[in-house]
């Protein structure tokens, strides 16, 4: 608003002369001031609404799922009984919850270690110049681009236990097929291959965005004074990095956690619980079978969320400080 | 930092190989998506589609052009509503300094970290109460909420490196908000305009989960269904998955090739995915 006023043409010294002027100039500027908040508010507003109908009302029909007990008949007329934090009780003593969690955690922290460090040395790779760089960091791009759904069936055709060329491959080494989806020992491992190889391309592009940020006279002076690559590495690349890194790592954390199509398509979450995480325990409780249990599904969202928003605030926290 | 000649080709050649790696997997969904019925499990299995068929392709032809064409309508509807949200707000919180434009950017932020199956459970009640279950419609609604936040965090971006010149100028031929925003600003914001395009149209072309809990019994279903159910009822004919799956890729190699400046541009503006 502050902005508003200084554009206002200056009043000219004549205007001085009658205090009635004054009056209707003031009153002028007024209505101005109204008139400018109002169009702003115009542009805003539909964003404002929008958020309100398509964000806050479904988190609040969520938490209103998790609060009550709803049944496929209550769900449509609507009158299902207050329950309190029954719903929350029901799922923390379930012998999903302990497994659930601790995949979810496992898939989260091992994704993006490996694709941070995957990413981080793809580009150092990329940063120096060569032929076609451009172009082949533009292939990377690929797997991250890709509809979900086909990547997921991708790795699971070439994970499949009798026809997959994964098994092949070892098989021409001398090792015993794997039941990579199909066994616990190997389905979350399994999974966690392709989320990493979903998940390179995203360190990878920002990483590098990162790199190019760091002027060059560093490495130049540094190898004058005769630090060699690694030490280059250690002394320059990865302290200047760290406020990139920890923006990709807490934004790889936030959304490997909500991470569902994947592990739903590749495995079901399964066998049994092996490859279960929050995300797909949520949506099997819901949706997954024909007696759907929305109240308990609507719980384990909302622990995800509270995960989801700890780390997010964190990331919000780390960013205002760069920007300051 | 001059590199030798010789050094920077050896490492084109680290680099092509690396490359080959990374995309050994969509290499393989091609040669799959062209092999006969009867090879599919033959071993060793054909590193080279040797004889090729299409009868993948005529199957996705058959059974999955009303799928895509239902794609095609809800990722342009998701980038058209997208649009008119979030390029007006984009300029407000830009450029009009909005009394709690910054409860409105964390807002923003905020909703990205939200998991879209906790969406999709809350849109599923909404929904059922509204009965908008399995309208294409109520889904680019559900898809449109991937991209909003980006879209309005993009323009923010944009719009505020507008020169002030520009805008200075239009006000002083007597144009209003209305007027500046549509005749000065988003014109010159055209690259804004087209990686949020592009992003909202890759999301809603790629989404599975809202399609899956909001219209999975709908007439209208996105191809990401179409796969689905492939997957779910014929699971031997893997030729026919796999070409769908190829189909179902060509919009993101599209984008890669038409537009390879603007999707960097979006990744790295802090990009989203789930």
């Amino acid at each position: 608003m502050t902005l508003a006023r200084a554009d206002r043409p200056q009043r000219s010294p004549a205007a001085s002369r009658a205090t009635a002027t004054a009056t209707a100039d003031a009153r002028d500027a007024r209505r101005r001031r109204l008139r400018g908040r109002l169009t702003t508010w115009a542009f805003v507003a539909p964003l404002v609404l929008y958020l309100a109908a398509f964000y806050l009302y479904p988190l609040y029909r969520n938490v209103d799922l998790s609060l009550h007990h709803y049944t496929v008949r209550s769900f449509v007329d609507g009158d299902a009984p207050f329950s309190g934090l029954d719903n929350f009780r029901q799922v923390l003593g379930d012998p999903t919850f302990w497994p659930a969690l601790r995949n979810t955690m496992v898939f989260t922290l091992v994704s993006i270690a490996l694709q941070y460090g995957a990413g981080l040395a793809l580009a150092v790779f990329f940063n120096r110049r060569f032929r076609l760089s451009g172009l082949l960091r533009a292939l990377f791009l690929i797997p991250w681009l890709l509809p979900l759904i086909v990547s997921s069936s991708t790795w699971a055709w070439l994970l499949n236990s009798e026809s997959g060329l994964v098994n092949f491959g070892l098989h021409l080494v001398g090792v015993a097929p794997v039941d990579w989806l199909t066994s616990p020992a190997w389905a979350l491992n399994s999974v966690i291959l392709a989320n990493i190889w979903i998940g390179i391309p995203f360190n990878l592009v920002i990483l590098h965005s990162g790199l190019q940020n760091i002027p060059a006279d560093l490495y130049e002076a540094a190898s004058l004074d005769g630090a060699n690559a690694w030490q280059q590495f250690r002394r320059i690349t990865f302290p200047l990095l760290r406020p990139v890194s920890a923006i990709v790592l807490l934004l790889g954390f936030v959304y490997t956690l909500k991470v569902f199509d994947l592990i739903w398509i590749m495995t079901k979450g399964g066998p049994g619980d092996s490859s279960t995480t929050l995300a797909t325990w949520s949506y099997r409780l819901g949706f997954g079978s024909l007696l759907p249990q929305f109240g308990p599904g609507a719980a384990v969202g909302n622990i995800l969320i509270l995960i989801a928003l700890v780390f997010g605030l964190l990331y919000i926290r780390v960013q205002r400080r760069q920007e300051a | 930092m001059i590199t030798p000649v010789r050094r920077s080709r050896g490492t084109t050649a680290i680099g092509l190989v690396l490359t080959a790696l990374m995309l050994f997997p969509v290499y393989w969904m091609l040669n799959v998506s062209l092999t006969p019925q009867q090879d599919m499990r033959k071993s060793p299995p054909d590193l080279f589609p040797l004889h090729p068929t299409f009868s993948g392709y005529q199957a996705v032809l058959r059974d999955q052009l009303p799928y895509l064409l239902t794609s095609l309508l809800i990722g342009l509807g998701t980038v058209a509503l997208t649009l008119l949200i979030s390029a007006p707000a984009g300029y407000a919180l830009a450029r009009l300094r909005p009394r709690g434009g910054g409860a409105v950017s964390i807002a923003l932020l905020v909703a990205q970290m939200v998991p879209g199956i906790v969406m999709a459970m809350g849109f599923y009640g909404i929904f059922v109460d509204l009965g908008l279950m399995n309208t294409w419609w109520g889904l680019i609604v559900a898809d449109s909420t991937i991209a909003v936040p980006f879209g309005v965090m993009i323009f923010v971006a944009f719009m505020s490196g507008v020169p002030d010149e520009l805008t200075a100028a239009a006000k002083m031929d007597g144009a209003g908000a209305f007027r500046t925003f549509w005749s000065v600003v988003l014109p010159v914001s055209r690259n804004a305009v087209v990686t949020v395009s592009l992003f909202a149209f890759l999301w809603a072309w790629s989404d599975f989960v809202f399609a899956n809990t909001l219209d999975s019994g709908g007439d209208w279903r996105p191809i990401t269904l179409g796969i689905y159910r492939y997957i779910g009822n014929n699971n031997q004919e893997w030729n026919a998955i796999m070409a769908t799956a190829v189909v179902a890729s060509l919009p993101a190699a599209l984008l890669l090739v038409l537009a390879q400046r603007y999707v960097a541009a979006g990744v790295t503006a802090g990009a989203v995915k789930d």
